[in-house]
């Protein structure tokens, strides 16, 4: 038992349990989806006053807040009780493309070559990982949902919308990773 | 406490997120590579489970905590949003290999560097509200 928790655990686990939270959050009357929670602090930091998309209710809201408290908890308790500090098994293939772009795997959950705080001192890395946020930020209001919304809750609702944004999360993937990636790194 | 329940729910989708390795930069670049199954693996399955207990709730109309009938919210129609705004959604998780879940816990975590990317989505969002006007959607 001890063991099967320290150790990382199975993609076919994980999907139950993500499913089982979706479920959950029905039950007490609300809905999966993380990305809401971005319009939510825009509204709570003010931005109603000067843009119609932000005035809202946005303490209806506050129970979205909650979970993603609970979620940076759940990080914190993951990485400091719950992990046997095994390196990531990430697929040799994998690997071997990261390396040619000039990442080195560290078999970390992150490459602190990219995450690292000394990477944020540097004006590229900056860039890349605040463009990067805009990115999701922009998108997924955009897109009306992000991953959670649209991927999970969506799809299993058999959602059309969900479907189209979910081809577009790939193909904006596809194009980052294949494309840009090789000229950015 | 009422919110307890969701702080609970918040944590536990942190720990599966972390223990499924689902919030690291690797995965989704393996995912994005074709290269393991494990991302596609934990998204069919959370989706194959979830289709059936929808339909479970919708048919037997079941009931949340408060007694109301749960109402599946209905996505807004309409294709556009879905190319474009997923489009520039799939670029920026790619390349931070972190939806907006996973950003947070990967903070928990301890990659500070996420407050930056967490920072980006906030300005992301806010850019967003400002233009959703003058937007195909």
């Amino acid at each position: 038992m001890i063991d099967f928790i320290l150790a990382p655990w199975p993609w076919y686990f994980s999907g139950l349990m993500i499913a089982l939270i979706m479920l959950s959050l029905f039950y007490f009357g609300k809905t999966f989806g993380f990305s809401s929670n971005f319009r939510t602090i825009c509204a709570a930091c003010g931005a109603g006053k000067k843009t119609k998309f932000f005035d809202f209710d946005w303490k209806s809201q506050q129970w979205n807040l909650l979970f993603l408290a609970g979620s940076v908890l759940g990080g914190y308790i993951s990485a400091n009780f719950l992990s046997d500090g095994q390196a990531l098994r990430l697929a040799e293939t994998t690997v071997t493309d990261l390396k040619a772009l000039g990442i080195q795997f560290d078999g970390k959950m992150n490459p602190m070559q990219l995450f690292g705080l000394e990477t944020l001192g540097q004006p590229a890395g900056f860039l890349t990982l605040l463009g990067g946020g805009l990115l999701v930020g922009f998108g997924s209001r955009y897109a009306g949902g992000c991953t959670s919304g649209h991927a999970i809750t969506g799809l299993s609702s058999l959602q059309w919308p969900s479907l189209v944004a979910v081809i577009g999360f790939f193909i904006g993937g596809l194009t980052m990773t294949h494309f840009i990636f090789p000229l950015i790194f | 406490m009422k919110g307890l329940k969701f702080i609970f729910s918040g944590l536990f989708f942190g720990i599966v997120m972390s223990k499924s390795e689902a919030i690291s930069w690797y995965r989704i670049q393996e995912m994005f590579r074709f290269q393991s199954f494990h991302m596609y693996g934990i998204i069919s399955t959370a989706v194959a489970i979830g289709i059936v207990g929808i339909y479970l709730i919708k048919k037997y109309q079941v009931k949340d905590v408060d007694g109301n009938v749960i109402v599946i919210p209905v996505k807004e129609k309409g294709w556009k949003k879905g190319i474009f705004g997923g489009t520039i959604f799939g670029m920026g998780w790619a390349l931070t290999g972190a939806c907006p879940g996973p950003m947070f816990v990967n903070l928990g975590q301890g990659y500070w560097a996420f407050l930056l990317i967490i920072f980006g989505a906030l300005i992301g969002t806010y850019v967003y509200g400002i233009l959703k006007d003058k937007l195909p959607h």
